[in-house]
Parts: structure tokens; sequence; C-alpha cells
């Protein structure tokens, strides 16, 4: 977080100002984003949702600093990422941002441990204190036991929770997670959501999500609907 | 780097036949590179040591013999050749060198066989020598390459008149059966002086029989078993001189225009036949050295010793001398060259196509570490290191694999007739121990393969990240 947001807890952690997006096939534009303005506050449990091609998982690249607006201003932390070099903004989310995706993306030749800890030796974390946290994380979510086991040897939800771990060793100041349960049945969903809760709670992360999981939108601290690359609502509270 | 080389080798090790493919490729162009390697490295050292053997690493000849001595060797002699291999042997830099330092006299002339039942003729291309000093150089073995030394007896210090000659020779003068040569024809019954060929040179050899019966002294004369050949030759001061060489023995000389030419003696009897009674000198003052790494510094400093002194002499080397040594090592060169850039675009493409598989196949990985904060140099030394990785290992066992088959293939006990050769040598692989070839052939091969695996490198370190991700 830059000097700025960081004196000020309560400005957001993520501000959007006409941002849009266009790809390109071909001739053809395909506009994915159309002029879209929200703020996120910090350590919110936020949620994105719309239907599929509604333009959601273009909104958290955006977040996440791997894609970047056609037009628009996306501040994260209070930093211009369009005014970041490449390698700014790989070293930016080394730092700041967390990704969970929907199908897990763990490193298959890493064990569960070296997964978690990979983040930390991309900040140059000391040893000592990139394993105290690596097997904290992994305690915490409930794999202190499985440290050791690759991801083709973890069941669904085991690669999710070590996902999470992985996201949030480094204590992000955004964890952005893109379809979590998607690939994952409903109990084990569940347990996952609340997993990202607690830890949540716990580190005052800002989670943001975008997905179609009811379970997940219930929990939701506020929500963001998009349709057809607009902001259509935007409420507070779904959480039950 | 650690968790680099940690990802690179489980990588390996997960696509383990593919893997497996492309080191057995990098390791087949190491075995390729280095057998034929050490191969061309005997060749090397066996036409080295021929040479060294034969005519030692330097030789001295008073300026102007090497590029016009030939026509008249005895015009070309060097004065008081005793004191200037004195003065070499005396240089507190060039003496410790010196394994062998010895006179040699060049010469030219017609040798003939007039032993009654037989009457030939022909020209020879001489070489005046001290036999024992000859036997020293041909112990000269530095590099191993020699087939072992046998004394040759055929010529001694101790028999002034006695040399040896060429097969050719032999068998032109029709030497064969007295020498015992096996596989060699009788000459054809003389003809009549008038017809064909043999009159042309039946005036000549008349003339030389008489000047023989004229020369020769009794004491060169009937002493010796050995067959004799009259050598007539034209004397420092334009007049004919004969002298009488008792045959020792005859021996092929690899190249048959020196084989029908050639004729070894003893310094003292070319000397006579060149200079007669006057100063006796030598063409040349050879020296083998004891390593042949000393030959610049030799050769620089004696070429500095002769101008502070204001000797008019020049120093050639045995490259010189034998272009054939400096042609074949060319010719194995460029083959070694042409092996190299096969095995080379091999390996190459062998690489590329194994890490451009491994970068399609992990895109989406490549995406996933792109978002957790890698640079997209290091995705580049990611898959540049698994690259590296499979081509180290490969050129590595491809090296014990050629140090292997080099010393079974040494312990084999084959032979060979090397290029120039008249017998044959053992065949041998000079790997072990050729340190400069295993480590460029090793570092040639990880060199490519750097190459060859930083093109999908690039590519994969170039991809946009959302376009990674979103590979399937």
């Amino acid at each position: 977080m830059t000097a700025a947001a960081a004196a000020n807890p309560a400005a957001p952690v993520v501000r959007l100002r006409q941002v849009a997006r266009t790809y390109r096939s071909g001739t053809l534009e395909v506009p994915a984003l159309r002029g879209i303005s929200l703020e996120i506050p910090s350590h919110r449990f936020s949620v994105v949702v719309g239907a599929s091609g509604s333009g959601k998982t273009t909104l958290l690249n955006l977040i996440g600093c791997i894609d970047s607006p056609s037009s628009g201003t996306v501040e994260v932390c209070g930093e211009d990422i369009a005014a970041l070099p490449d390698d700014a903004l790989s070293d930016f989310r080394a730092r700041n941002i967390g990704f969970i995706f929907q199908t897990f993306s763990l490193v298959p030749v890493l064990s569960a441990y070296e997964n978690v800890e990979y983040p930390l030796l991309l900040v140059g974390m000391p040893p000592a204190e990139r394993r105290r946290r690596t097997l904290a994380m992994l305690e915490a979510v409930g794999l202190g036991a499985q440290a050791r086991q690759r991801p083709n040897e973890l069941s669904g939800g085991q690669r999710q929770r070590v996902a999470i771990a992985r996201a949030l060793v480094k204590e992000p100041q955004v964890v952005l997670a893109d379809e979590p349960t998607a690939n994952l049945d409903s109990a084990t969903g569940a347990s996952i959501i609340e997993l990202m809760r607690r830890v949540q709670v716990q580190s005052r992360t800002t989670f943001i999500f975008a997905t179609h999981d009811p379970q997940l939108m219930s929990h939701a601290d506020e929500t963001f609907v998009i349709r057809d690359g607009e902001l259509v609502e935007q409420r507070q509270g779904d959480r039950r | 780097m650690n968790l680099l080389l940690k990802i690179a080798f489980r990588n390996m090790l997960r696509n383990l036949r593919r893997s497996l493919m492309t080191g057995s490729a990098v390791a087949a162009g190491a075995l390729s590179l280095l057998l034929f390697g050490g191969f061309a490295a005997y060749i090397f050292a066996g036409l080295e040591t021929n040479n060294v053997q034969r005519i030692g690493h330097l030789t001295v000849f008073r300026s102007g013999y090497f590029l016009l001595g030939a026509g008249n060797p005895a015009a070309y002699g060097i004065d008081r050749y005793e004191d200037v291999m004195r003065l070499i042997e005396r240089d507190p830099l060039v003496g410790p060198m010196i394994n062998v330092i010895t006179p040699t006299q060049s010469l030219v002339g017609i040798a003939g066989n007039f032993s009654g039942s037989v009457e030939a003729s022909k020209t020879f291309l001489g070489t005046g020598l001290i036999p024992s000093s000859r036997e020293r150089m041909r112990q000269w073995d530095e590099f191993r390459a020699s087939a072992g030394y046998v004394p040759d007896r055929r010529m001694s210090d101790d028999d002034p008149s006695r040399g040896e000659i060429g097969v050719g020779l032999a068998r032109v003068l029709g030497l064969c059966e007295p020498l015992g040569l096996h596989g060699c024809p009788a000459l054809p019954a003389a003809r009549p002086p008038s017809g064909g060929a043999a009159g042309a040179t039946g005036a000549p050899q008349r003339e030389l029989t008489e000047l023989a019966a004229r020369d020769l002294t009794t004491g060169a004369q009937g002493s010796n078993p050995s067959p004799q050949i009259d050598l007539l030759a034209a004397t420092a001061g334009g007049a004919p001189n004969v002298v009488q060489l008792a045959v020792g023995g005859a021996e092929p000389q690899g190249v048959k225009e020196l084989d029908d030419n050639f004729v070894a003696m003893p310094l003292g009897l070319a000397q006579l036949l060149v200079y007669g009674r006057g100063e006796h000198k030598a063409t040349g003052i050879v020296l083998q050295l004891r390593r042949s790494e000393d030959l610049p510094t030799a050769r620089a400093r004696l070429t500095t010793l002769f101008k502070e002194k204001h000797l008019d002499l020049e120093v050639r080397d045995f490259g010189e001398l034998s272009p054939f040594y400096g042609q074949v090592k060319s010719m194995f060169s460029a083959i070694f060259l042409f092996i190299a850039l096969v095995m080379g675009v091999i390996v190459l493409f062998a690489v590329v196509n194994t890490m451009t598989m491994n970068v399609m196949e992990r895109t989406n990985e490549v995406g996933t570490i792109r978002a957790l904060g890698v640079r997209r140099a290091g995705i580049r030394s990611q898959f540049t290191a698994e690259g590296v990785l499979i081509g180290a290992i490969g050129a590595t066992v491809g090296a014990l694999l050629a140090l292997a088959v080099a010393s079974l293939v040494n312990h084999a006990g084959l032979t060979w007739i090397p290029p120039g050769n008249a017998t044959a040598v053992p065949l041998r692989l000079d790997v072990a121990g050729r340190a400069a070839l295993v480590g460029g052939a090793w570092l040639g091969l990880a060199i490519v393969t750097t190459l060859a695996a930083l093109l999908p490198a690039n590519r994969a370190a170039r991809l946009p990240v959302v376009d990674a991700l979103r590979h399937v």
C-alpha cells in the first residue's frame, strides 16, 4: 500500500473510474467492461456477481493488475496501475495481491508447503520467518499434516485450501477469488467459504470474489452486480 | 536460484520420457563429438609424433634454403655447423629444451646398381644423418602415440658406408632379392643400349660405373655382405663425385614419390659425396625438443640468437617442412566442425521442440506464477534452466559414455594405417585427459541447449498473464 493509502485506513483499497476494457478479435472489437466506476473499502468481503460473459473476471483481472484498462483509471492500494511498468506491476502483485483461482492453479511439482512458501520467496522473506509463516498458514487451513504432499495427492477441497493459504500467507491487501467454489461439491464449498470468511476476519484483508455461488453471496459485505460490462447494482450486506 | 533449479529438476522428472529423449539427443551429440574429436586428436598426435621423430621440431637452414635449396642443396651448406650447434646447445633458454640436436645433409643425385646381373639407375633424394641421433629421435613419444620403438640396426655410427633406401627405390634398382623384400617383382631383363628407355641411361650408367671404379677407396668395398649401390652427385664445386653405399635394408616411406627416391646414409658419406675433400658442411641442423609446447619459444629465441650473432640462418618448424601435417589437421578440423554443426542443429531442434511442448503444457502455470508476482525474467529463467539442465545432464552422460567407449576401443588391440604412414599403428581414441576437448564439447552443447531453451522460454515470458491463465 502506498504511503497515502496507509495513512488513511478508511480510503478505498480499490477505486475504478470510468474503466472500459475492450478486447480485439481480428477486426472485431468486443467490449468486456463499459465505463465502470466503483470503490471497494478495505477489510471487506465483497462479491461481484453477474451472468457468464458479463465482465466479472475482466473486472477482477484489472483489480488484480494482470490486465490493463482500455480507458479509465484503476487504483489499487492507492497505486494507479496503468502507470506501472511490467516488472513494477509484478512486484506490486507479489506484495499486495493474492489470487485464488477456480481451478486451484497450484504448481504441480511443488508440495503443499512449497506452494504456500512460493509467494514469500518472491518478496525475499528470510528463511526462518518464511517457514514460520508457511507452517502457521497451513495449520490455519487445516493442512498441517499434508504439508509434504503434492497437489495431485490432495482432494479438490484440500487443493483449494492450499490455494487460499498461498493467497493469504504474504498478508496481502487484497485477495481476488474467481469462482473459488465452482469446482467443489457444496459441502466442501461451504467449508471453504467458512474458512475464507474466518481468515478474512482475522487478517482484515479485503476479499473480492467473482461468483455465481449463492452460498458465497450470502456472506458478502457488499455485492456488485454486473450486466453486459456495466455495473447495474451495488448493494450492502447480502450477508445473513 | 534454489527454487528455480528445484522446479526445473522436478519438471524434468515429471516429463521423464520426453526429457530422456531430448537428453539422449544431447548425449548422442556429445558422444559423436568426443569420439571423433578423440580420434582426430590421436591422428594429430600420431602425425606430430611421426614428424617429430623423423625431422624434429625445428630445423636450422642457411637463409634461402627452404625456398630455393632443393635444386642445389650443396650450395646452401651451413659453414662451421658444429659451432652453430654448440651455440644453440649452450643457449640458456633453448639448451635445456633440446632432446636431440643433429646435423643433416640433403642431396640429390643418381643411384645405380651395377652388380653384374643387374644394371639399373635412378635419381635419388638423399639425407645424410647420424644414425645414433636418428635412433634417439625415433624414441621421442611425448603423446604416447608411437607404435613402439623398435631399434633400427640397418645403419650404425660404426659403419660409415651403410645406409638404407626406400622400398620403391630398391625395386627399381633390382635389390628386392638381395634385400629379401616380399611382394617385390624382379626387374625385366636389361635391353640393348640402342633401344628403349634403358638406352637413354646407358651412357650415364657407364660413366657412373667408371667413376665408381676410379673414386672409391678400397676400404669401402667388399667388407660388407650387404648389396652395394653407387651414388653419383655433383659436389658443391660442380664436379661429379661418386661413393658406394652398402644397403643395410629398405624401408617403405608411405608416399610413393619418396619411396621411389629415398636414400638415407651416414652424414660423413653424404658430406664426402657433396663436399669431397673440401670443408664439410650441413644443410640443416635438426632440433628435437623434449616438449612440443616449447616450439614457439625455442623458434623465437633461435631467430633472435642468429640475428644477434649475425648468422645468415633461418628456422623452420616441422609443420612448414611437412605440409601434409597441416593439410591433414585442417581436413580433420573441418570434418569435426561439420559434425559439430550437424549435432548442434539436431540438439537445437530437439531442445526447442521439448521446451515448446513444456511451455504449451504449462501455459496456465505460467499465468498463475506471473499473477503471484514472478517477473518476465523469472519465467524466462525457469524454462531456460530446464533446457540447460537437460542439456547439461545429456552432455555429461554423453561425455561419460565417450570415455567408456574410448577406453574399450583403446584396450581392444585394434590397429590401422594412418595417412602418410607405411606401417600399422594401434587405433586409439584420445578422449581421456583431453580436458579442452571434453570441456569444449560439453560447453558447446550447454550453450546450444541454452540458446534452444531461450526461444520457447522467451515466448512463455512474453505471454500476457490473462491469456496464459485462460489457456486450457
